[in-house]
């Protein structure tokens, strides 16, 4: 089996390539279309701005590419974000392999902050969301053995709304779609990479798809 | 739901745990690789790494423990110690790190935050701030691992860290830290209300009591402890489970 992660301007793909390291699944790292179009699998990673990854894959008529994969895409984080049709990121037009948009997180001001009452151990929500939050309703063969409200790892600004192609939901400032699948497209918002077991889980079942 | 965070800090000198440690488990116990495995794997939501020895000829020994750690660690970490470039973020996140975290090379030179978070992204830079609450009641900052007192308020370089693109604040209470008397609510809680970024806190944590009420009143986003994990006076389970029977939501 040929794993290929796309290498661009945007990512920490160091943990990525070794938490597939750890599950004994060995990955290419390339941006070079003839080795991504003939992989089994690949991996779509991601962090970092919007437009500015648009620009580097466009550039490079990467986004064409990843469109027209036809093996299991998985993207990850901004990687998810850029497979939408729309960022409210600078104003970003994505690959539109999702309809779904991606939206800001509005965070709290300082006066609602401070408004909240103490001692519950509930604070307001600050942007970017950090940590480990659950995820639910969990759909496609993505989640095979991972159990409803299993713990991941978030670190986002940005959120796609929920939407018909919406495979797992998380809660934070309101319910939107942690995992997204349309065809041979998946996206994850949290990163499976740090997610611990359920995250190990994660990837197992993307390659065995 | 978002759950608050607790995070064991391994202190490393010389690519070796500094502080003590007191588990069975573990065959050599001043590996900070298999003790951070061995936290992860019970329940801890992150690690932080603190390289004390902040030499230059010891660097490529921390790039490479790094790098170790990325290989063998399934959760997020932060790595912190010395760092005062963009060029030193760079190789170690190379290495596989999540985060990193600056202190007094930040507070000498404030840019480096800018250029820190526009490389790399605010999601991975960690300012470290360490504080002393003085005679006049206030929290100044202080450098060099507490060595160096400033003039500065604590509340007015975490909120110029924030804006110049920070993304957490690690906050460590001198007065506290190391008494296991429990973590300064009033200064975490002042910054955790007014900041819009998590406040991660640290010093004085002895008892799951003290934790329950810095993650509640005290209103920080995460607790950081070292010792008392080390010397298995509080195990994470546990703790997490005394957490959540208070109310506060964790993963377990």
């Amino acid at each position: 089996m040929k794993l290929v992660i796309i290498k661009y301007n945007a990512g920490n793909i160091q943990s990525v390539l070794y938490a597939l390291e750890r599950i004994g699944v060995e990955a290419v790292v390339t941006d070079d279309a003839a080795e991504i179009r003939s992989a089994d699998k690949v991996i779509f990673p991601g962090v970092g701005e919007a437009s500015t990854a648009m620009d580097y894959l466009r550039e490079r008529g990467l986004d064409t590419l990843i469109r027209g994969l036809r093996q299991p895409v998985l993207g990850i984080c901004l990687g998810m974000q850029l497979m939408c049709s729309y960022s409210e990121e600078n104003d970003t037009e994505c690959l539109g392999i999702f309809e779904e948009k991606v939206k800001k997180f509005k965070p709290a001001t300082d006066s609602e902050r401070g408004s909240v009452a103490g001692g519950s151990g509930e604070s307001a929500f600050k942007v970017p969301q950090i940590g480990w939050n659950t995820i639910y309703d969990l759909k496609t063969p993505l989640f095979t053995g991972v159990m409803e409200n299993s713990y991941c790892y978030f670190v986002h600004g940005y959120y796609a709304a929920l939407g018909r192609h919406t495979m797992a939901t998380t809660d934070y400032v309101q319910p939107y779609s942690s995992a997204l699948q349309k065809d041979n497209f998946y996206g994850v918002q949290f990163h499976p990479e740090k997610s611990a077991q359920t995250g190990e889980t994660i990837l197992k079942n993307f390659i065995a798809l | 739901m978002l759950t608050k965070r607790i995070i064991p800090c391994l202190d490393i000198k010389d690519g070796r745990t500094v502080k003590g440690v007191n588990f069975e488990n573990i065959r050599d116990a001043g590996d900070p690789v298999e003790l951070g495995a061995l936290y992860a794997q019970q329940g801890a939501d992150e690690l932080v790494f603190l390289d004390i020895t902040a030499t230059n000829e010891k660097r490529k020994t921390l790039r490479e423990l790094v790098n170790r750690i990325a290989h063998h660690i399934n959760i997020p970490f932060t790595v912190g110690g010395g760092i005062s470039s963009v060029d030193d973020v760079s190789l170690l996140l190379q290495n596989g790190a999540d985060k990193i975290s600056v202190n007094t090379s930040a507070f000498r030179r404030p840019e480096l935050i800018g250029e820190l978070a526009r490389e790399f992204g605010s999601q991975c830079v960690v300012l470290a701030i360490d504080t002393r609450q003085e005679e006049d009641g206030e929290w100044y900052v202080y450098l060099n691992g507490g060595r160096v007192r400033t003039d500065i308020r604590c509340v007015d370089w975490a909120r110029e860290g924030v804006d110049r693109g920070a993304g957490e604040i690690l906050l460590t209470s001198m007065n506290n830290d190391g008494t296991k008397k429990g973590f300064a609510l009033d200064i975490t809680r002042r910054l955790a209300e007014t900041l819009p970024v998590p406040v991660i806190a640290s010093g004085g944590g002895g008892l799951p009591e003290h934790f329950a009420g810095i993650l509640g009143v005290g209103r920080a986003d995460a607790a950081l402890a070292a010792s008392i994990f080390h010397f298995k006076e509080i195990t994470i389970p546990e703790l997490k489970g005394y957490l959540q029977a208070q109310g506060v939501a964790v993963r377990l």
